[in-house]
C-alpha cells in the first residue's frame, strides 16, 4: 500500500467559490467590524490615559486624535458600533429561533445597513 | 454508591460536558453593552476634541467615569472572546495558541490602562 490512490475529491463550498449572499457578507461584516472596533478603542484609551497623565501628554494625544487620521478612526468605529451593535441584536434574535426564513433574514440584513448609516450620521451630527 | 447512571449523568451534556459557556457568556455581555454603549459613545465623543479641563471633568464625574469602567471591562472580555472566535475558526496548532494568549493580554491590558487612567483621574 505504498501508492497512495490520488482520488478527485467534492469539495464542499468554501469563501472563495460560494457566490457572496447578504446573508454571508453581514455576517462576515459583524466579525470585521466587531475586531475593528479595537484600533478605535485603542486610540480613545490612550486619549483617555493621557488626560490622566499630564496637560503636555494630553496635547499630544488630543492632537492625534482631532487629527485626519483621529477623525478616519473615529469615524469608521462610529460605523462599526452601530453595525455590530445592529448586527448583534439580529444575532440575539437569530439565536431566540426567530427571522429565520430567507426573505426575513434578506429584510434584516438590508435593516442593519441602512440602520448602521443612519446611527452613524445621526452620531456625527450630535456629537 | 450513585444512584445516578452513567447514561443519566453523560445526556444532553455532549462528550465534553461544557461548550455553551462560551456562547452564554458572549450573549450576557451582548446584551450588558446594548444597553451601556448609546450613552458611551454619546459621552466619549462629547468629550473628544475638547481641552484637556473638560474632559478630566467629564471622567472625574461618577456616571461618565463608572459607565466608561463597566464598557472597558465587558467590552474587553466580549472582544477577547469574539477575537479567540475568529483565530480558532482561521489559525490551528501554536500559531492558535500563541494569537489567543495575544488577543487576551491585548485586551486586559486596554482595560487595565483604562481603569488606572480613571481612577487616577477621580483621585
Amino acid at each position: 500500500m505504498a501508492e497512495v490512490k490520488r482520488v478527485e475529491r467534492p469539495l464542499s463550498p468554501h469563501l472563495q467559490i460560494y457566490r457572496p449572499q447578504l446573508t454571508s457578507i453581514t455576517s462576515i461584516l459583524t466579525r470585521i467590524t466587531g475586531n475593528g472596533l479595537i484600533v478605535g478603542v485603542m486610540l480613545a484609551v490612550w486619549w483617555l490615559f493621557a488626560a490622566a497623565i499630564s496637560p503636555e501628554y494630553f496635547a499630544l494625544a488630543n492632537a492625534v486624535a482631532t487629527s485626519w487620521f483621529g477623525d478616519l478612526v473615529f469615524t469608521a468605529s462610529a460605523w462599526a458600533v452601530w453595525y455590530h451593535y445592529l448586527a448583534g441584536l439580529r444575532h440575539l434574535y437569530f439565536d431566540a429561533g426567530h427571522g429565520l426564513e430567507i426573505a426575513t433574514a434578506e429584510k434584516l440584513g438590508w435593516g442593519i445597513i441602512a440602520g448602521s448609516f443612519i446611527l452613524t450620521a445621526l452620531t456625527i451630527l450630535i456629537v | 454508591m450513585r444512584y445516578l447512571t452513567a447514561r443519566k449523568r453523560a445526556e444532553g451534556r455532549g462528550a465534553s460536558h461544557t461548550g455553551t459557556a462560551h456562547h452564554w457568556s458572549m450573549t450576557l455581555s451582548a446584551v450588558a453593552l446594548a444597553f451601556l454603549v448609546p450613552t458611551w459613545v454619546y459621552i466619549v465623543g462629547r468629550a473628544l476634541g475638547q481641552d484637556y479641563e473638560t474632559v478630566r471633568a467629564t471622567f472625574a464625574r461618577p456616571f461618565p467615569s463608572i459607565l466608561t469602567a463597566l464598557v472597558l471591562v465587558i467590552g474587553m472580555r466580549h472582544f477577547a472572546m469574539g477575537a479567540t472566535m475568529m483565530i480558532e475558526d482561521y489559525a490551528h496548532g501554536t500559531a492558535r495558541k500563541l494569537l489567543i494568549m495575544c488577543v487576551i493580554s491585548l485586551s486586559t491590558v486596554i482595560a487595565a490602562t483604562g481603569l488606572y487612567a480613571l481612577v487616577r483621574i477621580a483621585l
